[in-house]
């Protein structure tokens, strides 16, 4: 088998290099946000270069400024991204205002089948109109917001004991929402090791997508939905219904109960700071962190374990990841596709997953040892079954600063009650359609 | 032949160049100097105010290029007007626009009526008092947002140690009450330093005779103070609180790096707002109709304020 591997690997080789000697070499640059995965990406696509002759250039943006910086880049046409691993919401602006390479004509010549990749991550990251077989993007980096915790902490014999005495209830891994919350607050201002310790870190960011992917952690779970009738843009009892308004005032509980104080602008940078310096017993972030917390020497290791989202009303988790796509003001859209085949193969994404990054690849995900190769490698399947995104259209950023306003406002400022919040996100929403022509 | 510099300069001009010049009047001469200005403030300026005005009556989206742009009359101008979320911006605006000046000029009059007096290491506490002001706004933002952390921030250490109370216990950035006072005090603290240089300048450009001449008329220190040295030093502080309410009224930069607008919407003032509905919502005929409102709103009251100012400094 590991010879069949090495040279199955040696013929991808010979492939790109023979390509390589169709095309001259060229100077690509691949643009992402600037996280654990892309220094992974760095190392991987050195196989690219020794294989095809071209040079990787790399363009990584902080994720606060990484939306903005990007999505100027394509509005005006700049040709400083080759490829771009964008956010999956960007697909429906990246199709309809023409800044992504459409891709169904080059995966029918190269072999390249989206049945080979998961079907949620297809659905997300490529195809616009959703679930139409009109791909824009390849899935690169398959990723969902989950949780880690503190386990050294949930397995003391004296917390434990503290908890029962609680609660009356074994201290675990949540399996609701509820209990989620129970447990924050149990551990809320608690003394352990002569440091006083909060609940759990969550996302409260107001600038730019934070609180809302923080919100409908909980909206999700509760039975959350965007329209009554998909494509339909009907809002008014999905956007507001009962259960979104309890969700809602659950992640205000949340927030005002179980969260560190000064948590009010917090993002993916502040859940990992809080939990390595030992200040909280739980955060949520995206899947993307979780390798980086395990190898983590202080608190990762036999200190620190995973679980999904819990749900609520039903399974739930808010989709995060992004799929690779061309961008087509590039002068170098040859090499650009020759990068995507080659990412494609089964090998590649076998060493992607290895390196730290999330392969969305049927063969990869579906393989017998896929389970057992990380801590919270069944977590992500389980999370990845269960995914939902938010707006994918070309307004999706109108709708998303709509959603932090209304969802800060409620849950940060104490401004209404969560009807209110959602009545008005739904006013927005229709306003942003009415201007987009779709009601 | 004179053998002034100029004089030496203009006979270096070259001989097909001063032939040219020759037949030119005065008055074209003068229009050949001007002329690359006033291009370049056409272009620069002019051209892009009234290419505003046009964006602000239509549905242009910058990031949506191919979109038909259709002239929605004054739609946008109504919207905005009855937008609460502007009126609550406006509100914020204002707020930390009426506060920041009470404080700067009051405190900054103070320090430099100190300062004006002599004594020993006064010229050391001038620098010292002036630092803030050197310092870029982004990282002021930021340390103050150290500064403010509940539960390892200077501030709140401070407070705790002169109240007794919890310093966990109260957030400025993260509460809606604190946080608009919270960038109102970082202000202060950054710019009440140029207020003071002002006042300075004002009081030092008061002669010794008039106050000489008061005492010899027995005025009272406090007669002084209210009739010769608070009209002197007027006209020079309207001028600071017209600087400072320019800057404050488009200030963004600041209240980004502490708050970001929040908590919730609180503290975004009304150029957060336009900036995120230019680039951010890339509703680029909506924000350029506001951006109008906006400038109309500066542009008439610094012109009502410029011209009270004359009537002070006429006095």
């Amino acid at each position: 088998m590991k010879h069949l591997k090495i040279a199955s690997v040696g013929v991808l080789s010979l492939a790109a290099a023979t390509m390589s000697a169709a095309t001259k070499a060229e100077d690509l640059t691949l643009c992402w946000a600037a996280w654990d995965p892309a220094n992974a990406l760095v190392e991987l696509s050195k196989d690219f270069e020794s294989a095809s002759g071209h040079t990787m250039n790399f363009e990584f943006v902080p994720w606060p400024n990484f939306a903005d910086r990007m999505l100027n880049e394509l509005n005006s046409g700049g040709k400083l991204c080759d490829l771009l691993i964008g956010d999956s919401q960007w697909i429906g602006g990246g199709a309809e205002n023409g800044h992504y390479v459409k891709l169904n004509d080059f995966f029918d010549a190269e072999g390249i089948s989206m049945d080979d990749f998961a079907p949620a991550t297809v659905y997300a990251y490529s195809t616009w109109p959703k679930g139409t077989p009109n791909y824009y993007a390849l899935p690169a980096m398959g990723d969902a917001n989950g949780w880690f915790y503190r386990k050294d902490w949930f397995e003391r014999d004296d917390i434990k004991a503290a908890y029962k005495e609680a609660t009356g209830q074994e201290l675990g891994e949540p399996k609701s929402q509820k209990e989620l919350l129970q447990i924050a607050q149990f551990f809320q201002e608690r003394e352990i090791d002569g440091k006083t310790v909060y609940g759990a870190a969550i996302f409260t960011e107001r600038g730019s997508e934070g609180i809302t992917m923080g919100a409908t952690s909980a909206l999700y779970p509760w039975g959350f939905k965007y329209e009554n009738t998909p494509g339909e843009y009907d809002m008014e009892g999905a956007v507001n219904s009962a259960e979104a308004v309890e969700a809602l005032e659950f992640y205000k509980e949340f927030y005002k109960t179980a969260t560190p104080p000064g948590y009010t602008n917090s993002y993916m940078g502040e859940s990992l700071d809080a939990f390595k310096s030992g200040q909280v017993a739980m955060a949520m972030n995206w899947f993307a962190f979780f390798p980086g917390l395990y190898a983590d020497p202080d608190t990762g290791g036999d200190k620190i374990d995973f679980f999904v989202n819990p749900p609520q009303n039903q399974e739930g988790s808010t989709l995060g990841g992004q799929g690779i796509s061309v961008v087509s003001y590039s002068d170098k859209k040859e090499a650009s596709l020759e990068y995507i085949k080659w990412f494609s193969d089964p090998e590649v994404q076998a060493k992607w997953w290895s390196m730290g990054g999330y392969s969305a690849h049927n063969s990869v995900l579906q393989g017998d040892t896929f389970k057992d190769s990380a801590p919270f490698a069944a977590d992500f399947l389980l999370a990845m079954d269960n995914v939902q995104d938010f707006w994918q259209e070309p307004a999706y950023a109108e709708l998303l600063l709509a959603m932090q306003k209304r969802v800060h406002d409620f849950v940060v400022a104490d401004q209404g009650t969560a009807q209110e919040a959602l009545d008005k996100l739904i006013e927005d929403w229709t306003e942003v359609f009415e201007d987009e022509g779709k009601l | 032949m004179s053998d002034s510099t100029a004089d030496k300069l203009a006979q270096k001009t070259p001989r097909r160049v001063a032939r040219k010049i020759k037949g030119l009047s005065d008055r074209a001469i003068a229009w050949l100097f001007v002329g690359p200005t006033i291009f370049l403030l056409l272009a620069v300026n002019i051209f892009p105010l009234l290419w505003t005005i046009n964006l602000s009556f239509t549905n242009f989206k910058a990031n949506r290029i191919n979109r038909e742009v259709k002239y929605i009359g004054l739609r946008n101008y109504e919207r905005i007007l009855g937008d609460s979320d502007i009126w609550l911006s406006m509100q914020a605006t204002a707020h930390f626009l009426f506060w920041t000046l009470f404080f700067q000029v009051l405190i900054g009059f103070a320090l430099a009526w100190l300062i004006n007096r002599k004594f020993r290491g006064n010229d050391l506490w001038t620098t010292i008092i002036v630092l803030p002001m050197m310092l870029s706004p982004a990282v002021v933002g930021n340390f103050w947002t150290f500064l403010y952390q509940p539960q390892i921030g200077l501030f709140n250490y401070i407070i705790t140690f002169f109240t007794g109370a919890d310093p966990s216990s109260f957030e400025m950035l993260g509460s809606v009450d604190l946080a608009p006072w919270a960038i109102v005090i970082v202000d202060t603290w950054m710019w009440t330093p140029f207020v003071m240089l002002i006042c300075l300048a004002g009081l030092r450009s008061i002669p010794d005779y008039i106050y000489e001449a008061a005492e010899i008329d027995r005025a009272s220190k406090l007669r002084q103070f209210f009739t010769i040295t608070i009209p002197m030093v007027l006209p020079f502080l309207m001028l600071a609180i017209l600087f400072r309410g320019i800057e404050n009224f488009k200030m963004f930069d600041l209240v980004v790096q502490l708050t970001g607008g929040g908590p919730g919407s609180i503290t975004e003032m009304a150029s957060i707002n336009l900036k995120r509905e230019a680039f951010e919502k890339w509703r680029t005929g909506y924000s350029s109709a506001f951006a109008i409102i906006l400038f109309v709103t500066v542009f008439g009251l610094a012109s009502i304020y410029v011209k009270a100012l004359n009537k002070v400094k006429e006095r």
